[in-house]
């Protein structure tokens, strides 16, 4: 299926949150999701399920004032 | 000692990691300012490229707090959510909650800020809201929870010092009890050194190291200039006069025309 990850259309075979975040390389990364602008804490990603057309943010630690 | 809800802290600067020329100076410069408090934010992470992994152990390697931001939120909702999504990749309860109104002057919404307060507050969030001087806003941001606030000097990224400084002042008189950190556009050490002068218990600092032509150099200056002026502060300044008072004494001045 196709989602919207961090803006970019991306096609992935996981169904749920855990594999699209290992799928698209995102494995053993410090990130924070989102599905559809509402935080998905971690604990909950293998029983988030994705469908098409879902937008998947990925944050990870950045530079800030 | 600095008292920010339950930490207590030696050093009264707090400094940004933004903007700096290259991870090495920006590690310099947190040591050169003593600095043991450090803002971060969070970004759109590419699986590919990972840059935030990187960033992140560098900052871990420093041994110093971490204070999210929520920079770049226009909303309550984006803002809270910004802040569960801090909450958890740096394992804090400290957030500091930014809702902007405007992006000329990157001003704080008010009206959303304390919204927001109010919601993270009562989540367990240790909020630290960016504000301005705002008398009545911050008797709503201290009703909404927080034990603290930030008002800013003048805009973000402005470098023009205290703006207002009757506003500031006012703050400081109204909440004597409240740890005030004063965020946002201090540009030179002079200008963090009147804050503390002031009795401001801190001030946050990014751009004015950040974008110094030495930013390392700078940091310790802006170290240098808070111990002055807390010290200053403490030593109780003098109060102006509008006429000058001789300072030598003038019993026993000399006949001399």
């Amino acid at each position: 299926m196709r989602i919207l990850v961090n803006g970019a259309s991306r096609e992935i075979r996981a169904a749920d949150l855990s594999g699209a975040l290992d799928e698209l390389g995102y494995g053993g990364a410090v990130v924070a999701t989102a599905v559809n602008g509402e935080f998905v804490p971690a604990t909950d990603r293998p029983a988030a399920r994705l469908t098409e057309g879902d937008r998947l943010e990925v944050l990870a630690p950045m530079q800030g004032g | 000692m600095l008292r920010l809800y339950d930490v207590e802290l030696s050093s009264r600067l707090l400094l940004g990691t933004a903007r700096y020329p290259s991870p090495s100076i920006l590690t310099e410069a947190v040591k050169a300012s003593g600095a043991q408090v450090v803002t971060v934010s969070l970004r759109r992470e590419s699986g590919g490229e990972r840059a935030g992994q990187g960033f992140w152990s560098l900052i871990r390697g420093l041994g110093v707090r971490v204070l999210p931001n929520t920079a770049g939120c226009h909303s309550v909702k984006e803002a809270v959510t910004t802040a569960h999504m801090g909450r958890e990749v740096f394992n804090t309860p400290w957030v500091k909650l930014e809702v902007i109104g405007e992006d000329e002057t990157l001003q704080p919404d008010v009206f959303g800020l304390v919204e927001a307060a109010r919601i993270l507050c009562k989540e367990g969030f240790e909020v630290f809201p960016y504000t301005t001087e705002d008398l009545i806003v911050a008797e709503r941001l201290l009703e909404a929870g927080c034990r603290m606030l930030m008002p800013w000097g003048s805009p973000i990224g402005s470098g023009r010092g205290l703006n207002n400084l009757f506003g500031l002042q006012s703050l400081r008189a109204r909440f004597p009890e409240v740890p005030l950190v004063v965020d946002a556009g201090i540009g030179v050490p002079s200008h963090a050194a009147q804050a503390l002068e002031l009795g401001f218990d801190a001030v946050l600092i990014n751009t004015a190291v950040s974008q110094a032509r030495d930013p390392v150099g700078m940091a310790g200056a802006f170290a240098q200039a808070v111990a002055a002026g807390r010290a200053a502060y403490q030593a109780g300044p003098m109060e102006p006069r509008d006429l000058a008072a001789p300072s030598t004494p003038v019993i026993g001045t000399a006949f001399l025309a």
